[in-house]
């Protein structure tokens, strides 16, 4: 059986479960990196450049880790999916950094995904992956349909308050993990990339400390795409990376209610579009009102150092919120 | 009263004050990036924003000091972050309190109209279009005669026969096209200012590497960005190559793509299929065709956590390998020392006229003085 890897960084906490299900239809056994573990984001800073950003060497990390075992590595260039914005320089370039900045690497299914150049371009993309296995159309466009029922699964269950990890476990493994609940407790933002937050090691888990201060966490991947979509930032200029401009967007959206208590910005050291996000952030005053905190890990974060932080925030927010009621 | 200020890159601010000038606006000179102009911006920044962001920061602050309140400036549809700075530029000026008019320059191919809108606020004098055309078409020869000035000095500068010489009469010459204010001037003042360099005395039997230097756009141009590097090279017997001048720049990113633009595209494909912003792709493609050409060796510069030099650093081992020729980067910001860089080339240079002299196989012939 064709052996697939998938490394678990970056687009792996979006996509998983549609490329899981479709590689699996198409009878090829996915192989993913499991967890970001110290020895695996020691890998990674080694061989990665030591001005890159933390995901990307992490993502270094996962797929040295995995590449011995499988046929082929699965790393697309995600360019544009949805006609106005582009993923991050970085993501652009990935396939070619894994293969000429890694020596030994199994060959890499690259397909590119712009959805500027025509109108079924995601479509046309996995059917040239599926060609590129062999297999028939039926096959492909089967797999494919599955694969999009499965994802939608997902979006679901994201909507309804899981984080993903907590969601692709329930979807693959058969767990039923259902959304803490603290009620009449603090609701907190966490926003930020998807890979950032939902790493446990790169976020020192942030969310589950903050869920073990009984504190109810929102990101912004609990928020159906439309939400987003729709909200609008005061910036005269779309930010031109997908990942920033959600983030903008749900933090736009968070600021607006009047259930959230706090919002934390997370974000990676050496992070580019997030130098920008974070000031936007600051100087639109989207939460003026609402306690804003930025919290920029790397890969020296110790646990103690952020929750003295985290720490220091709740209980802020906590005595804010005494003095007014 | 209206006072127009602009980013300063290299010597090309000779051009703009020209353009301005004549089109009916009063210019404040933007003044050359120091170490004070440094600190005011790395004041009012994010601290991982790249260094350009940084020093343009302190330059409008130092220009606004000065009194301009108008900023004129290139914005840019990315995926590279400098296209959003100008806007990042515009919300902290109004944050800190100065009441500034921002007007950035978009590419005219893609924002035909916001292009003319720009223009049409720049031209208080209310010049008609054709006369407008011919002072953009003045400033442009003026442009290259200030490219061709200094390509020229690339040159004579490792071969001078008394150190400093060149840099000396550079500056002399600049200041003949820069008093030049119609065309058929400028044209003389560059013959002058060629001929007047190349009387520069010179060692013709001198050994003397060549070098392409690639990378990011504003640390390539601004000699207080890149911490002079192309004279410190100069002085060690280096003859640079710079990929990127402005004219060739806004040829490209104007109005259509030009041969060398696909040249470098087309060699950079094997490795970096794809536009990621910036000067990524052409890094990579400027390596290869500067390996082709027979060079010694290429530097990357690049401002500390640019995005799109990060990737092309990572594949350019690989090319320096496919391709037998050094590559050396710098990421600069403002910590970086010039006394450290010096060092860093120093060694660079002395590794490569090594390896050239083993090439040559003239390693025991009688060497030129200043060869190692």
């Amino acid at each position: 059986m064709l052996r697939i890897g998938i490394p678990s960084a970056l687009f792996y906490y979006v996509y998983y479960p549609l490329w899981k299900t479709y590689f699996d239809e198409l009878g090829t056994q996915v192989i993913t990196s499991g967890k970001t573990t110290r020895k695996l984001m020691d890998n990674g800073v080694r061989e990665a450049l030591a001005d890159a950003c933390v995901p990307v060497k992490v993502f270094f990390g996962h797929t040295m880790a995995i590449s011995d075992q499988v046929d082929y590595l699965f790393i697309p260039r995600i360019v544009c999916l949805n006609k106005k914005t582009v993923y991050c320089p970085k993501f652009l370039g990935l396939p070619d950094m894994i293969r000429h900045g890694i020596p030994g690497m199994p060959p890499i299914i690259d397909v590119r995904v712009d959805a500027r150049e025509r109108k079924d371009s995601i479509l046309s993309a996995y059917y040239q992956v599926g060609k590129m296995l062999g297999k028939t159309s039926a096959q492909i466009i089967k797999a494919l349909l599955k694969a999009q029922i499965k994802q939608f699964k997902f979006q679901r269950l994201l909507c309804g308050g899981l984080q993903p990890l907590e969601a692709i476990d329930n979807i693959f493994n058969g767990k039923h993990n259902k959304p803490p609940d603290n009620q009449g407790q603090l609701k907190f933002a966490v926003v930020g990339y998807p890979y950032i937050i939902h790493d446990q090691y790169i976020s020192v888990a942030i969310i589950n400390k903050l869920r073990k201060m009984r504190i109810n966490v929102v990101t912004p991947d609990n928020l159906s795409p439309l939400t987003v979509r729709i909200q609008r930032h005061a910036s005269p200029k779309r930010l031109f990376w997908t990942f920033s401009e959600r983030t903008l967007r749900a933090t736009r959206y968070f600021a607006g209610r009047n259930d959230i208590d706090g919002i934390i910005h997370l974000s990676a050291f050496g992070c580019g579009p997030d130098s920008i996000v974070d000031r936007f952030i600051q100087l639109d005053n989207y939460s003026s009102t609402i306690p804003f905190m930025s919290l920029t890990v790397d890969e020296h974060s110790g646990e103690a150092g952020v929750s003295t932080r985290l720490e220091a925030f709740v209980d802020m927010v906590k005595r804010k919120r005494r003095d007014i009621t | 009263m209206r006072k127009v200020t602009f980013p300063h890159m290299g010597e090309s601010y000779r051009t703009f004050k020209m353009l301005l000038n004549d089109l009916g606006n009063e210019v404040i000179l933007p003044p050359r990036p120091s170490r004070k102009t440094l600190n005011m911006g790395v004041q009012y920044t994010p601290e991982f924003a790249c260094f350009p962001l940084k020093i343009l920061m302190g330059t409008y602050l130092e220009a606004i000091e000065k009194g301009a309140n108008i900023l004129v400036t290139s914005g840019g549809v990315g995926p590279c972050r400098a296209g959003l700075y100008a806007d990042l530029h515009k919300k902290i000026l109004h944050d800190l309190g100065y009441p500034i008019e921002m007007i950035i320059f978009e590419p005219p191919r893609l924002y035909p109209i916001s292009f003319i809108r720009n223009v049409y606020k720049l031209n208080p004098g209310r010049l008609s279009i054709k006369a407008i055309i011919g002072r953009i078409k003045k400033a442009w020869r003026k442009l290259q005669a200030l490219d061709n000035a200094e390509k020229a000095t690339h040159v004579i500068r490792p071969r001078e026969l008394k150190k400093g010489t060149t840099t000396r009469k550079y500056k002399q010459v600049l200041e003949w096209i820069d008093s030049a204010y119609n065309t058929n001037d400028i044209i003389e003042a560059e013959a002058a200012a060629l001929e007047e360099l190349h009387k520069v005395p010179q060692d013709p039997n001198r050994l003397v590497i060549k070098v392409g230097i690639v990378g990011e756009i504003y640390v390539l141009l601004e000699p207080a960005a890149n911490l002079e590097i192309e004279e410190t090279l100069g002085n060690l017997g280096v003859e640079v190559e710079r990929s990127i001048f402005l004219t060739g720049w806004t040829r490209d990113n104007t109005w259509k793509e030009t041969v060398e633009g696909t040249t470098v595209k087309d060699a950079a494909k094997h490795y970096l299929p794809e536009l990621i912003g910036g000067h990524g792709r052409d890094s990579i493609g400027n390596t290869i065709l500067y390996s082709k050409r027979g060079f010694d060796g290429v530097i990357q510069l690049a401002p500390f956590t640019c995005i799109p030099e990060i990737v092309a650093r990572t594949i350019l081992p690989a090319v320096s390998r496919d391709y037998n020729i050094p590559v050396l980067t710098f990421f600069l910001d403002e910590q970086t020392g010039k006394a450290g860089m010096n060092t860093r080339l120093e060694a660079f240079a002395d590794l490569m006229k090594r390896k050239k002299l083993k090439k040559q196989d003239k390693s025991k012939l009688w060497l030129p003085s200043g060869a190692l």
